[in-house]
C-alpha cells in the first residue's frame, strides 16, 4: 500500500469542499473568511502534490503556492479591515443582514 | 514511499486537517472555529513536509498560523459578543449550498477516477530553498516585485479602513 498523488489530491478536494461549504453557509463574515482560507490551503496542497509529481528540477508549483500564500495575507488584512469598519458602522457581521444593495 | 510510517504519518495528518475543516464548518463558538483553523492550517503544513517542501511548510506555519490565524482571531474578539443571545450559525441558502458542493463533489470525483498520475518523485536529499531562492529572483523576480507592492497597498489599505475617524 503506498501513497499516490490522487490520495494527496483527494485530500486537497475534500477540503476545498469543506472550504465552499463554510464560505457559503456561514452567517458571521469572518468565518466566511475562514473558509476563503481553507480554500486557498487546499489549492496549495494541489499545487505542491503536482510540483513534486513533475519531478525536483521544477519549482513552479512551490513558487506559485508561495505567492498565494502571500496574497491570501493580503486578503485577510484587508478582508479583515474591511469587517471592522462595517462592524463599526453596522453593529454586525452577518452577511444577510448586509442587504441595502438588494435590487 | 512504500515505508508505513509513511502511510500512517500521512492518514493522521490528512485526518487532523479535515477534522479541523469540519470544525471550522460545525463549531457554534466563532473562536473555537478559529481554532480548528489553526489546527487544520498546522496540518496542511504537515503534509507540505511529507510532500518535501520543507521551506513552504516553514512559510505556512510563520505566515498563516502566525499571522493570518491571529489576525482573524483578533477580528472576532473585536466584533463579536460571544456570550450574548444565541446567534444563527448558518445562512438561510442551506440547500442551494449543498447542492452547490455536491455538484462541485461529482464533477471532482468524475475527474480523479478518469485521470492517471504518475508515482511521486522520490524526495531529493539535498533541501530545495537554494533553488527556490534562485528561481525567485531570476525568473519569477517581476511577480516577486509586483507582490512586495501588493503587499505594501494591502498594509496602507488596512490601515486606512481600520482606523478610527478623526473628529472634527
Amino acid at each position: 500500500m503506498t501513497i499516490t498523488p490522487l490520495h494527496f489530491v483527494g485530500v486537497s478536494a475534500l477540503l476545498f469542499g469543506i472550504g465552499l461549504l463554510v464560505v457559503l453557509t456561514r452567517r458571521n463574515a469572518i468565518g466566511v473568511l475562514m473558509g476563503i482560507e481553507l480554500m486557498l490551503n487546499a489549492v496549495n496542497v494541489q499545487l505542491v502534490t503536482f510540483d513534486r509529481v513533475y519531478g525536483p528540477e521544477r519549482l513552479d508549483g512551490q513558487l506559485f503556492s508561495l505567492f498565494v500564500i502571500t496574497v491570501a495575507a493580503a486578503e485577510a488584512v484587508v478582508g479583515l479591515a474591511l469587517i471592522l469598519a462595517v462592524y463599526r458602522s453596522r453593529g454586525t457581521v452577518a452577511v444577510d443582514d448586509l442587504h441595502e444593495l438588494r435590487g | 514511499m512504500t515505508d508505513w510510517i509513511y502511510v500512517v504519518a500521512f492518514y493522521g495528518v490528512a485526518g487532523v486537517a479535515l477534522l479541523g475543516g469540519l470544525g471550522v464548518l460545525f463549531f457554534r463558538n466563532l473562536f473555537h472555529a478559529g481554532l480548528s483553523l489553526i489546527l487544520s492550517l498546522f496540518a496542511v503544513a504537515s503534509l507540505f513536509v511529507l510532500l518535501g517542501a520543507e521551506f513552504l511548510a516553514g512559510v505556512q506555519v510563520l505566515v498563516y498560523v502566525g499571522a493570518v490565524a491571529v489576525l482573524i482571531l483578533f477580528a472576532v474578539m473585536l466584533t463579536q459578543r460571544i456570550t450574548a443571545r444565541r446567534v444563527r450559525r448558518y445562512t438561510r441558502a442551506l440547500i442551494p449550498a449543498a447542492l452547490v458542493t455536491l455538484g462541485l463533489a461529482v464533477v471532482t470525483v468524475f475527474v480523479m477516477v478518469k485521470v492517471e498520475l504518475p508515482a511521486i518523485a522520490p524526495i531529493p536529499e539535498a533541501s530545495a530553498i537554494d533553488e527556490l531562492a534562485d528561481q525567485l529572483l531570476s525568473t519569477y523576480l517581476l511577480p516577486f516585485e509586483v507582490i512586495s507592492l501588493l503587499l505594501l497597498g494591502a498594509l496602507v489599505g488596512a490601515i486606512v479602513l481600520a482606523r478610527k475617524e478623526e473628529r472634527r
